[in-house]
Formats: structure tokens, sequence, C-alpha cells
């Protein structure tokens, strides 16, 4: 073999672990849940194999299911808003800060270390009728009686920010440390103040960033389940929570299956009209 | 000569890597090899006919259900038999269904099932087999009416063992409610407006339809007036702090005062007077009794199942777990003295008949199951 043809081939053979991985891990289950959404359950539970439409009917022309599709959709937004909004400063301090940058970014890492459903079950210590917040306030005297603050739509929505905010601000802080910061001396040389080249220069350099991880929070927000049905009242669900239920309660695995493609071509929709105006590298940089 | 497991037969190997007997290629490569024989073995491993039987898989419920089990028969077991029991947990019979449907046969051996409807919905998914009696003499301890709901369903044989039963009835904080309101209100204290945001209520379809059937003044085990069923869960849902899934977020709701008021498992909330929570517990006129059922699942190894069986059903195991789980167990008070503990226990029956306890029908409720989970799943996000 010539090493023209060696080299052509090299990359292939590279890449072929991977690719298999990709392909038996998810492409083909992928498939399984195509063909599963073509089906129907039948009254026993049992699944009745065939070209069916029922499910793709129900799931696209119920209601029911664009109702809770938009909530979701609403809440993800909502996080990632709050995720921006906090999360930028604390990119911008561990961006700007000299010498303990290392640290503040293991700080950051921690709660990773800890399982997603104990640090959401975290809150309810915290906010619990008898958790620390409403036995701080009454040591206080600020109030007589607990507060009910737990199991609604504002305590779904802050475990998805305890959740996702560590996201946001990797994506930002990688976008910030990649700025030359002799940019901004170079715009307050020229008479700009601090606040206008942050304005002027900063922000527009890092909004690449800001959006890669607003992507990542909205998609990861958009596809919990955990976290509504821990912190959540009987209403807040989320779409994935009947994706879940279809599935594990109603054993309509064809349901299931059609619900939850459905939510992967919305969000799918969403990662592409973001490579399409930013590309995919900046994501790529945040998470690595 | 013993056989070896395959997590011996991996400890050993990475013992040898360990001690630089092989080099990483080879102890990466006999790892891979044993990957792709393992997958491409187990779509043929049902048709296996002769097991050495090291392990069985036991499911439940979690919480102190679970660690009875474990202290009081499982371990014990282990110990006379060898054989181990691996023992995991589930939040329901819907997601455990769920989980064997995806598994392969033999992969999930024995469950603790709730109530004969379950083992009607696993019986006609063909996930039942058909025990040996006499390899579980110990079963002559059991209530024969336990016995024979099980055997109508499977055409006479059995695939479980009855092994406890209970109810689900109303649960209340006594510093909130009094004995005399609970009694005079009773299910219909779960509609009570006076409670809002401080009522609980189990996530699951069976147990909202069969309390709404209360609230409504309908027979459980046949509702008539289905949409005034709906609208009781819908009042309920409206009123509600929080659906529940599980016994221990039961408890933990009910112990931290975030609810007042809920349905709850009997066993659960006696663990919680136990603990010195000032918790009352009620079964309400046409409560929700249920047995459960130790279940051997189809592809299990049957002689090893057997022989748990019958070691869990002996009196002296029964009566441990029972009063680790505080659910009555499944004994014939007439042939067997049940000590102490057990006659104060909730849902007790010193008669053995259990004539007070209403039990789901499993025609009815099976019959209606694909219409109103679905429906309940609306229902309870606003619908």
């Amino acid at each position: 073999m010539s090493v023209e043809a060696r080299e052509r081939k090299q990359p292939w053979i590279l890449l072929t672990p991977a690719l298999t991985s990709v392909t038996l891990l998810l492409f083909v289950p992928l498939l399984f849940i195509v063909v599963y959404s073509f089906w129907l359950r039948t009254a026993t539970g049992a699944d009745d194999p065939g070209f069916h439409l029922d499910n793709w009917q129900k799931a696209l022309g119920d209601a029911f299911y664009r109702d809770i599709l938009l909530s979701t959709l609403r809440i993800a937004a909502i996080t990632t808003f709050f995720c921006a909004l906090m999360g930028y400063p604390a990119a911008y301090f561990i961006a700007r800060s000299k010498g303990n940058k290392a640290i503040l970014l293991l700080l950051l890492m921690l709660p990773f270390w800890i399982s997603y459903i104990i640090r959401t079950m975290s809150w309810i210590n915290i906010l619990g009728v008898s958790g620390a917040l409403n036995s701080a306030l009454m040591a206080l005297g600020v109030i007589t009686e607990p507060i009910q603050m737990l199991y609604n739509e504002a305590t779904v929505i802050l475990g998805l920010i305890h959740y996702l905010l560590p996201f946001m601000v990797l994506n930002v802080f990688v976008s910030l440390d990649g700025i030359d910061t002799n940019l901004e001396d170079a715009a307050n040389s020229l008479g700009a103040t601090r606040w206008q080249s942050f304005l002027n220069v900063t922000l527009p350099l890092s909004l690449p960033g800001l959006a890669a991880g607003g992507l990542l929070c909205f998609v990861l927000g958009a596809g919990t389940y955990i976290t509504p049905l821990v912190l959540g009242g009987p209403r807040d669900a989320m779409f994935a929570n009947l994706v879940f239920e279809a599935i594990i309660t109603q054993l309509n695995w064809p349901l299931g299956s059609a619900l939850s493609l459905m939510l992967l071509a919305v969000l799918g929709v969403l990662v592409m009209i973001y490579n399409r105006y930013l590309g995919m590298t900046q994501l790529m940089k945040g998470l690595g | 000569m013993t056989k070896m497991d395959n997590t011996t037969r991996y400890e050993r190997l990475r013992e040898r890597y360990q001690n630089g007997d092989i080099d990483r290629r080879s102890f990466l490569g006999l790892i891979g090899a044993a990957g792709l024989a393992y997958g491409v073995q187990t779509p043929f491993a049902r048709y296996a006919t002769a097991q050495t039987v090291s392990q069985v898989r036991f499911d439940g419920w979690g919480g102190v259900v679970s660690e009875a089990f474990r202290e009081h028969a499982f371990g014990p077991f282990t110990e006379k038999t060898g054989i181990e029991v691996v023992d995991g947990t589930f939040g329901g019979g819907d997601e455990y269904l769920s989980r064997v449907k995806a598994a392969q046969p033999g992969e999930y051996n024995l469950a603790h099932l709730s109530g004969v409807f379950d083992y009607a919905r696993y019986h006609n998914l063909g996930l039942s087999t058909e025990l040996n009696e006499a390899n579980i003499p110990n079963l002559e301890f059991v209530i024969p009416k336990l016995i024979d709901v099980f055997r109508k369903v499977s055409g006479g044989t059995l695939s479980c063992v009855p092994y406890d039963y209970g109810t689900t009835g109303i649960a209340y904080n006594r510093d909130h409610i009094s004995d005399e309101e609970m009694q005079e209100k009773g299910a219909k204290i779960l509609i009570d407006e006076a409670l809002k945001g401080k009522i609980g209520g189990w996530d699951d379809w069976r147990t909202r339809m069969w309390y709404a059937a209360l609230q409504t003044d309908q027979n459980p085990n046949d509702i008539q007036d289905v949409e005034a069923a709906w609208d009781a869960i819908r009042t309920h849902r409206d009123l509600a702090l929080k659906y529940w899934t599980s016994g221990a977020e039961l408890m933990s709701l009910l112990a931290e005062g975030e609810i007042y008021v809920t349905e709850g498992w009997s066993g659960r909330i006696y663990a919680l007077q136990e603990q010195g929570h000032n918790i009352g517990y009620m079964d309400p006129p046409n409560g929700f009794g249920w047995q459960e059922c130790l279940f051997v699942l189809k592809g299990s190894p049957l002689e090893a199942c057997e022989e748990l069986l019958n070691f869990m059903l002996a009196p002296e195991t029964s009566i441990a777990v029972a009063e680790g789980q505080n659910y009555p167990p499944a004994l014939d008070p007439s042939k067997v003295d049940l000590g102490a503990k057990i006659p104060t226990l909730p849902a007790f029956d010193p008669t053995g008949t259990l004539d007070g306890l209403v039990f789901a029908d499993p025609a009815f409720w099976n019959g209606n199951e694909q219409v109103w989970s679905e429906t309940f799943g609306r229902v309870k996000r606003g619908y």
C-alpha cells in the first residue's frame, strides 16, 4: 500500500472506535425509538408492532402535549436567562482573578462530584417548612409561622439554575479567558471608561461563550425531569416527565418514543439554528 | 469442582494484571473478548437449562421494607444456603414492569408485588411461571383466601406466594387535625378547602381514583360516574401541595410538617408513629386494602427461588420481617402464633378471613388501566 493511501486511511482507522460507539450506542437505539414510535400499545400493556401513525397524530395534534412543550421551553428560557445573569459576573471574576484561578475553577467543578439528585434534594432541607431558611427567619423573629416555599414553579427554576449554572460559568469563562486584556487597556487609553470598554469590547467578544452556555443550559434544562419531580407541585411537569410517565407508568413505549422524538426534534432545531449562526466551535471549547 | 462466577473471573484477571503477570494489552483484550462473548450469548441464555445458581435477584419497595427483608430474610438465607440475594428497589409496580419488559428473561427473578391486579398484569403479559408447591411446604401456614385469589388468575397454579397485607388509609397530623374531625370527614378531608396547601397524595392513578370514588360516594370496585370521580381528583389536585412518589417521600412530607393529611401506607405510617411523630391513621369505610406477594418471574432459576420463598414463609422469618416492615404477614393466625407486636399493626385481621378489607377487583381495575392511567397524566397537569 502506498504512503498516500495509508495516510488517507489513517484518520478512518483512528475514528473507527468512536464511530462504532456512536453508531451502536446512539444511532441504533435512536432507530429503535423511531420504529417503536409507529407501534401501538395494547390493553394488556404489550406492544403491537406495525406501522401506525396514531402516536404521532396524538403527539402533534393534541393541545395537551403542545401546551406542556411550550411550558417546558418557557421554563428552560427563564432558567437560561437567570443562569446568564448570574453566571456572567462569576465567570468574569474568575477570568480576571490573578493567581487563584485554578482554585476558583476547582470550586466551580465541586458540585459535579455530588449526585445531581442529591443536589436537587438539598433544597428541601433549605426551603422546607422546617428547613434552614424558615428556621433562621423564625429564630430572627422575622416570621412567626413557616412560609411555604417548596413545590412550585419557582423552586423548579431554582433547582434548574443550581444544576445548570456551572455550565454557563464555564462557557463564559472560556470565552473571557481567551480575550486579550490589552484590547481593554487600548480602549481605556483611547478615553473609554471601564464600563464603556466592557460594553464595547469585552462583552461583544465574549458573546459566543454566552451563547454556547445559553444553548447548553437551555437544552439540558428542557430535557430534565428529575427537578420538577422532586421540587415541583402536582402541575409542575416538564415535557420529559410526560415521556417518563408514558414509558414507565403507562407502559406505553410507542407513545413515549414519539414524544421523546418530538422533544429531540425541537431541541435539534435549536441546535441547528445555533450552529448556523454561531458554529459549534465555541461549544466544544466550553465542553472541553 | 466449584464453578467460578464472572465476578471472580474478572477479579482474578485484574489481580494478574496488577501483579504484572499479563500486560495491559492482553488484559484489555480479554475484557473485550469477555464483553463480546457475553453480548453474543445473552439472547440465547434463556435456552440454557442447567444452571448453577449462586445468586438470585429480588426487587422491592426500598426503605424500611427492604431493610427488614435484608436483615431478617436475605442475610440468614445466604448464610444457610450460600445463595446470594441481590437486593434492588423500585418506586412502584408500573416502574418495575417497565424495567422487566426491557430486560432479558432471567435478569430479574423475584419481586414484592402489590395487589392481585399487579399479579394479573404480569401474568397476562406472559411474565408468570409455575411454581412447584411441593418445594414450598411453608405455604400451608398462609391464609387460604390469599392464595386462592392468585390461583384464580393463573388457572389454578401459582407464580407467587402471598406475603403480607395492608391498607392505604388516611394519615393525618394530630397537631392540626383531631381524631374527631377525621372521623367526621373521612376520605372527604382530602378535598377540604380549609387544608389547601397542606394536603398530599400518592402520584398513582389507582389510589387517586379509589379515593375519588370514596369522595363521590361510589363503590371503588364499580365506579359508575367516572366524570364525578375525575372532578374529585381535580379538586384534590388544586388543593394538594405535592404528589409523593415513594414511601420515603411520604414519610418525609408528614414528618417535616410540609403536609398535614394524605393517603398513606399503613406500615409506613406505623413506622412514623413508632418514631414518635404525632401522626394518626384511619381506614375510611371501603378503604383501599391490598395484599402483597413474592412473585417469581419467568426465566428465573425456579428451585433457588422456591427455596428462598419457603425460607421467607417460615413463621420465624415471616414474623421477623413483618415486625420490621410493620405490615401483617400472610400467615394464618389460626395456625401460627404471631407474637405480641403483629396484632397491634394497622389492618391486622385476627380472624384470618380478611373480610373487613376491600381489595381492588383485578378485572375492573385492569380493564380501565390504559385509559385511566393516561387520563390521570393529563388531569394532574391541570386538564
